[in-house]
């Protein structure tokens, strides 16, 4: 059956079965491997994507199912051809560390900030409650957030 | 996943017929975030998952002492809705408890009540609102109150062919509210939960309270008796720890992998207090 979505910007038309999630249409059909699969059950969230700008977990959501919506990956953020200055933050900050949590991250890092420009600490770590990660504690992540934040406020 | 049909019905009608040719063969599929999992693990094998986020059912309308959402309401609109702000304000702090901001952007308030987890926030608020449920099938039209829809774990009064469309809610300017909770971690679903709305008379006593729990037996619980010993009281932290201790002493919790029943009894007094006393600030407001 066919489905329709608006891949970062681009809009597509693409043959789906109709038990598969947009997880596996992004990676195994469309080979868009900067979204990562973890648990498969909405919790880690290493799988996020925007859908119309909100982060929902791509291994929730039915292919069949997006009715033309936008659907934005990491490579959404690109700028010109380079990193987003919420990629930059996470760089300078050390909030990367193997990197399998960061796509999820920066996404719903990027909703986030978009609805609440002006975040203290704990709103951050509240807004990033259900991304997992398992090598930072945390911290670092926080940090680059803190900055990224005072950066797009600041129109850099 | 189990392969399986997918349909996207464009009417309630057209969703109602496929409902009653299919019997429980079909699933619906609102917002996802607990039918997809239950798919993941293969727990449930539907012949034909029935999209009905097609349907006309996202508004959220205000009405007299009345507020209507459409059964496909997400949790999200809860939170950031400046009508549920203004007239049911515990529906967006339950809202807020609910899963993570994922889970939130998509999941919805008939698909919650539908599932029936037994620690939903959200059963357990309709609850304590005494809220009514909206139902079709392709035979008919019925409400049935929410204290009368959740009849066991996952399991609730609806027909294999009936949907919920819309959730029937009293607006609660007057009211305190609160909505308390202890989870293991964030955005699992709560060990035990407890929400509670209080409005005071002019002299400052307890004029209407309205308690519910989650996470304590196989339904949300309405505390009954408790509401009716702090009518007519003053509202001080000695009654209110009082009615806490009945409200946790007429439960029967079950015990889990992870928590005693002790524990979660000992769990619904304390968060039934915590959840009165700052209902009771929130109505001297």
């Amino acid at each position: 059956m066919m489905t329709r979505l608006v891949l970062n910007g681009r809009a597509r038309e693409i043959d789906v079965r109709p038990e598969q999630t947009l997880l596996e249409l992004l990676r195994d059909t469309l080979g868009v491997f900067d979204v990562k699969e973890g648990c498969d059950e909405g919790v880690c969230g290493v799988c996020t994507v925007l859908l119309d700008g909100r982060p929902v977990s791509s291994c929730l959501v039915l292919a069949a199912g997006l009715r033309g919506r936008a659907v934005t990956t990491l490579r959404g953020l690109e700028r010109n051809g380079g990193l987003h200055p919420l990629q930059e933050a996470f760089i300078k900050h050390g909030a990367v560390q193997c990197g399998f949590c960061t796509p999820g991250m920066l996404l719903t890092t990027l909703a986030f900030l978009e609805r609440e420009p002006r975040p203290d600490r704990d709103a951050i770590r509240a807004a990033l409650e259900g991304n997992l990660c398992r090598c930072t504690g945390y911290t670092k992540i926080v940090d680059a957030v803190v900055e990224a934040a005072r950066v797009v406020r600041g129109g850099a | 996943m189990y392969p399986f049909e997918y349909a996207a019905p464009a009417t309630l009608d057209e969703a109602l017929a496929m409902l009653h040719e299919h019997g429980d063969e079909a699933k619906i599929l609102a917002g996802g975030q607990s039918l997809i999992p239950i798919l993941q693990y293969r727990l449930a094998r539907p012949r034909v998952v029935v999209d009905i986020n097609g349907l006309p059912f996202g508004t959220i309308a205000a009405d007299n002492g009345r507020l209507r959402l459409g059964a496909l309401v997400r949790h999200h609109e809860l939170e950031e809705s400046d009508v549920i702000a203004q007239r049911c304000p515990v529906l967006a702090e339950a809202a807020r408890l609910i899963g993570n901001v994922r889970v939130r952007a998509l999941g919805t308030v008939g698909g919650s009540l539908a599932h029936a987890d037994p620690a939903a926030e959200l059963a357990m608020v309709m609850t304590a609102l005494d809220a009514e449920l909206a139902i079709a099938s392709s035979s008919g039209r019925r409400t049935l109150a929410s204290r009368e829809f959740f009849t066991g774990p996952l399991t609730t009064a609806l027909a294999t062919d009936e949907i919920v469309t819309a959730i029937d809610v009293p607006a609660m300017r007057e009211y305190g509210w609160a909505v308390e909770e202890i989870s293991r971690r964030a955005g699992d679903f709560a060990i035990v939960a407890a929400g509670a709305l209080v409005r005071l008379d002019r002299a400052g006593r307890i004029d209407d309270a309205r308690i519910a729990f989650g996470g304590v037996a196989d339904r949300p619980v309405h505390a009954r008796g408790t509401e009716d010993a702090l009518r007519g009281r003053e509202p001080t932290p000695e009654t209110l720890a009082r009615a806490a201790q009945v409200a946790r002493d007429a439960l029967d919790p079950p015990s889990d992998a992870f928590v005693s029943a002790a524990y979660r009894r000992h769990l619904a007094g304390v968060l039934c207090r915590r959840a009165l006393t700052r209902a009771v600030e929130g109505a001297r407001r």
